[in-house]
């Protein structure tokens, strides 16, 4: 008796915090989401009636912004990976005593708010940066191209904001590859590139799938780029549910739209890890 | 739409934490109804015997160099024993409605005795009757509002609400990309300011300075109309001409370049102009700009007593002679006739000012928004927001 209720006892305080501030919202959104405005009612007035065309009409509605946010998550993902490989790859293995310090140096931009980061992004892209001159100078870009405001902008600022996300995960699994299994591979003939393919990558996979989904699912979700950053054109599912709930106060939309992405982040990921097939980390 | 006269990285900082906080609360309000709304409206326990609790924007009120005290309250509680707890965090009209609407409905006190919506936000306030009527006899100074703002078809008679500062909105830029300034739409889109234009997020204003441009009364105007100057504004977007539609932000990108030219706020563009000689300039369309205000309101949650007190603090701001410190510090439009002679004895240059004392010729081409039914203000948000990628 005592054995199989110490376990469950020590669970509900974890179990009674997701069910009051998880399950619980989350059935309330569900409701909300199926609800339609009282006829001659006030602002965000809206009453149960379970109508379930709320999540065709609020997705049709906003095709656009929600395969905005998939692609500009995806290519921030990719980014990200791209960037954060190597340098995990270089504290792992070629960190040596400043190992440590720089993990430090990669988890330092946490110390400062994710807004003022974003914010200095706007900066770093401004007119009155260095790199809309320098790029003009170099005839890169044109007298009038400004780098704010686009899509550019969104896309640098998630894979900055995610990148520390996607590299701890990568070091953490590439540090724990033993480096002789390299030198095995070497000893087998087998070139660096075929030592990365074959031996790095495989045993780093855990590492590139923690790194891409924590980095993945924010950025699908996030509107606070696409806000400071961004244009009219450039915005994301984020901002429709945020314009949704408190500037047109339609709270069903909002609610059907936050579903939705939940609901498609769900399926992404899962296909993802499907086919990473890393059992190591479900 | 809050009136900072900050640095502009301040104040873009303080923007944007004011928008990802009012989407926390929205989760909030998704998710716990009744619960969490009921430990959202802060620290404040009832009021007690002469203490007003006053929610208002951020740096709204004449504050001393240390930043903590507000002279114009220290003389009113010298004159009336009255303390008042001014908490600065009306942040957002929706955020605030959102934390306080669940109190109100159930009448339970919302931990404030004067609030300061926006005119629409305060429709809505009137609409639902969350607000008290003022006691006229409590409230005599109430004469001494501008006859433009005194009134709205919100509240004709200014019955429970009196204007806290007016906002005028018109044409801002920089002076030197537009060397000949900006009076006419056609002015603002001119090829010099292609991708380089940002308008006001606020529908009302942003909408409002386009109706007018295309001869639309603001005090009658209709859906087709509106309609009709939303494409507008979506046509502009989509061929690239605006950067953005945004709250307040829009002074930092002036400063920094990314824009040239504006539809943005009167005391916005004259803390630019004040603190960056003649490098940027504003101006009321030929046409016609807008004029909206915050308005001061007791809501319905107030005791009789506690009322009483509000009314005195409301009356208190209606002398000219107050009224004149407090625009001295905020530089938005003075409701309040009389302040400018006041104006006179502190600063004879901001009592000359246009953006502070708008002169009656200015006056006569402001015009106010109408009040929107409640149907109407969804559907024309949501055509706005539409327009503006949401």
């Amino acid at each position: 008796m005592k054995k199989i209720s110490t376990p469950y006892l020590l669970l509900l305080p974890g179990m009674g915090f997701l069910f009051t501030f998880f399950l619980l919202p989350l059935f309330n959104l569900a409701q909300t989401s199926t609800q339609t405005p009282i006829s001659g009612g006030d602002t965000g007035q809206n009453e149960q009636t379970w109508r379930f065309g709320n999540y065709v009409d609020a997705f049709v509605a906003n095709k656009e912004q929600f395969s905005r946010s998939f692609i500009y998550a995806t290519i921030a993902t990719i980014l990200a990976l791209a960037i954060a490989y190597p340098l995990a790859y270089a504290i792992a293995f070629k960190g040596g005593k400043l190992k440590n310090f720089m993990l430090v140096l990669v988890v330092a931009p946490f110390f400062t708010s994710f807004l003022l980061r974003t914010i200095a992004w706007k900066q770093i892209l401004g007119e009155e940066g260095f790199v809309v001159p320098t790029l003009r100078s170099l005839g890169i870009i044109s007298q009038s191209t400004t780098l704010t405001s686009s899509a550019f902008a969104v896309v640098a600022g998630m894979t900055y904001n995610f990148l520390p996300f996607m590299t701890l995960p990568l070091y953490a699994s590439i540090d724990r590859i033993d480096p002789r299994t390299l030198e095995a591979s070497g000893d087998l003939y087998a070139n660096g590139f075929t030592t990365f393919r074959k031996v790095t990558l495989p045993l780093s996979m855990p590492g590139v799938v923690a790194g891409t989904l924590l980095t993945f699912i924010p950025a699908a979700g996030d509107y606070v780029n696409a806000s400071i950053l961004g244009s009219p054109q450039t915005k994301m599912l984020g901002n429709v549910i945020e314009s949704r709930y408190f500037k047109i106060v339609d709270y069903p939309t909002a609610a059907a739209l936050s579903f939705t992405l939940m609901a498609a982040i769900l399926i992404l990921v899962t296909i993802y890890v499907r086919k990473a097939g890393t059992e190591e980390l479900v | 739409m809050a009136k900072q006269p900050l640095s502009q990285e301040a104040r873009s900082v303080l923007n944007s934490m004011v928008s990802r906080r009012a989407v926390l609360a929205g989760a909030g309000a998704v998710a716990g109804a009744g619960a969490l709304a009921a430990c959202g409206s802060g620290g404040n326990s009832a009021s007690a015997k002469d203490t007003v609790r006053w929610g208002n924007w951020p740096l709204y009120l004449d504050v001393d160099d240390s930043g903590k005290k507000y002279p114009t309250l220290e003389a009113f509680k010298k004159q009336t024993g009255i303390t008042v707890k001014y908490f600065e965090d009306y942040n957002d009209n929706d955020e605030f409605f959102g934390k306080v609407q669940a109190q109100l409905k159930l009448g339970k006190d919302i931990g404030y005795d004067l609030v300061c919506p926006t005119d629409w936000m305060a429709a809505r306030w009137i609409r639902l009757g969350y607000t008290q009527k003022f006691d006229a006899a409590n409230v005599p100074n109430k004469v001494n509002i501008l006859d433009t703002l005194a009134s709205p078809s919100f509240d004709p008679k200014r019955e429970s609400s009196l204007t806290w500062q007016g906002i005028m909105g018109g044409f801002g830029w920089n002076t030197s990309k537009n060397p000949k300034g900006i009076r006419t739409l056609d002015d603002l889109f001119s090829p010099a300011n292609k991708g380089k234009i940002v308008v006001l997020s606020e529908m009302r204003d942003t909408i409002g300075i386009i109706l007018r441009s295309q001869g639309v009364s603001l005090a009658t105007v209709t859906e087709d109309q509106f309609m009709n100057a939303v494409d507008f504004l979506a046509k502009k977007i989509a061929d690239g001409w605006i950067r953005g539609v945004k709250g307040n932000e829009y002074a930092e990108d002036l400063t920094s370049g990314d824009a040239t030219a504006v539809i943005g706020w009167s005391g916005d563009m004259f803390i630019l102009k004040s603190e960056n000689e003649g490098k940027f300039d504003f101006a009321i369309p030929e046409s016609g700009g807008t004029i909206s205000g915050d308005n001061m309101m007791i809501p319905s949650t107030v005791t009789a007593e506690a009322k009483v007190n509000t009314e005195k603090v409301i009356n208190y701001y209606y002398e000219p002679a107050v009224a004149a410190e407090v625009a001295a510090y905020v530089n938005y439009v003075c409701p309040v006739k009389g302040a400018q002679a006041e104006m006179e004895k502190i600063d004879p240059k901001l009592a000359a000012s246009e953006f502070i004392f708008p002169s009656a010729k200015t006056m006569a081409n402001l015009s106010v928004f109408r009040s929107l039914t409640p149907a109407e203000e969804t559907s024309w948000t949501e055509a706005f927001q539409k327009a503006a990628g949401n």
